[in-house]
């Protein structure tokens, strides 16, 4: 059940990101951004697919497609700042860089797991997603270095984001349990380097790193911003109105 | 995108030891970007082992009005193709 629920988690940030970048697709600031966005969310799509079907494997009872489309609000956990609106580019710049970082170093202990399923789609990932970190940090580099303005708004988009990433680095029962069998990874454990990575961009824009403050938290427990209700009747609409539609 | 944004030519090498070849062009604001653009939008379905990305102005080309200087006198120089020779039978390679 632990399993399950852990699976779920990694899944589900990925979808819901996914479904967030997507928003992106034909709105993209140039056509090159456009479709490097598009890849980018394709790329969580599909490691989405290989959590989902493995979870759907351990639930043995609904399908990857009803995990996705047919759970409530409250049934999903991905962490609360990839369900965060895209707002302007540097927002979703912010957004990506914060969660990518998390994400190399989250997948880099994860395909050590003992769980051979769980590691062979980390690594998977993992090459995926240094791609991300790549594209988003050469961005936060030149927002922050760049105009007077889109350092301001890559500022504002630090500030907004920050109270996000305490979630990032939680651990609950769950998480301790999967982490002491082998299986899961220390979350705690990877914001040293976290921090170390992310101080050395915001340095290297010339940004300034958010001071520490209040820090949202739930998303483990099922509990989200509303944005979430908002993406998810889009992103399921099709399939709760026509269930089983084929094309 | 700003100002600065040049174009830039992308040639992809297919496989390794291959030469690469034209593909297309792109927008970017320096060589990193252009690189990773350049990734995104041609190489998504396989296509590639190591992609070049060369500024578009530092590409000199030959005019068309240059044509008849520069390419017409190789035409009546038909010796220059090796269709004289006589080709063993069998060999099917040639």
């Amino acid at each position: 059940m632990s399993l399950l629920n852990y699976t779920l988690r990694i899944a589900d940030s990925s979808l819901i990101l996914a479904q967030r970048i997507s928003g992106w697709c034909s709105k993209g600031p140039t056509l090159e951004e456009d479709i490097a966005l598009s890849n980018i969310a394709l790329d969580l799509f599909g490691q989405a697919n290989g959590f989902l079907e493995y979870a759907s494997k351990l639930d043995g009872n609904k399908t990857p497609d009803q995990l996705a489309f047919n759970r409530n609000e409250r049934e999903f956990f991905n962490l609360q700042i990839t369900e965060q609106e895209n707002g302007n580019f540097a927002d979703t710049i912010v957004r990506q860089f914060f969660f990518s970082t998390y994400s190399f170093l989250f997948y880099t202990e994860l395909s050590k797991s003992t769980d051979e399923t769980l590691a062979a789609l980390s690594v998977k990932s993992l090459k995926e997603v240094k791609y991300h970190l790549q594209h988003s940090k050469s961005w936060m580099l030149r927002l922050g270095d760049g105009t007077e303005e889109s350092k301001q708004k890559t500022q504002d988009a630090l500030q907004y984001f920050w109270q996000f990433t305490g979630e990032l680095f939680e651990m609950d029962e769950v998480d301790i349990e999967m982490s002491k069998s082998g299986i899961g990874v220390g979350n705690s454990e990877l914001k040293t380097n976290w921090d170390k990575m992310v101080n050395e961009v915001i340095n290297q824009s010339t940004l300034e790193r958010p001071v520490d403050a209040y820090m949202q938290t739930g998303s483990k427990k099922g509990l989200h911003t509303e944005c979430l209700g908002h993406l998810l009747s889009e992103m399921q609409y099709l399939p709760r109105a026509y269930p089983n539609a084929k094309w | 995108m700003s100002d600065n944004t040049k174009v830039w030519e992308v040639f992809i090498q297919s496989k390794n030891g291959l030469a690469h070849k034209h593909v297309g062009n792109l927008h970017a604001p320096d060589k990193e970007m252009a690189l990773q653009n350049a990734r995104d939008l041609y190489t998504r379905r396989n296509e590639g082992s190591c992609i070049w990305v060369v500024k578009a102005e530092h590409i000199i080309s030959s005019e068309s009005e240059d044509g008849e200087a520069f390419f017409d006198p190789s035409n009546d120089k038909i010796y220059r193709h090796p269709t004289f020779y006589t080709l063993p039978k069998g060999s099917k390679y040639i």
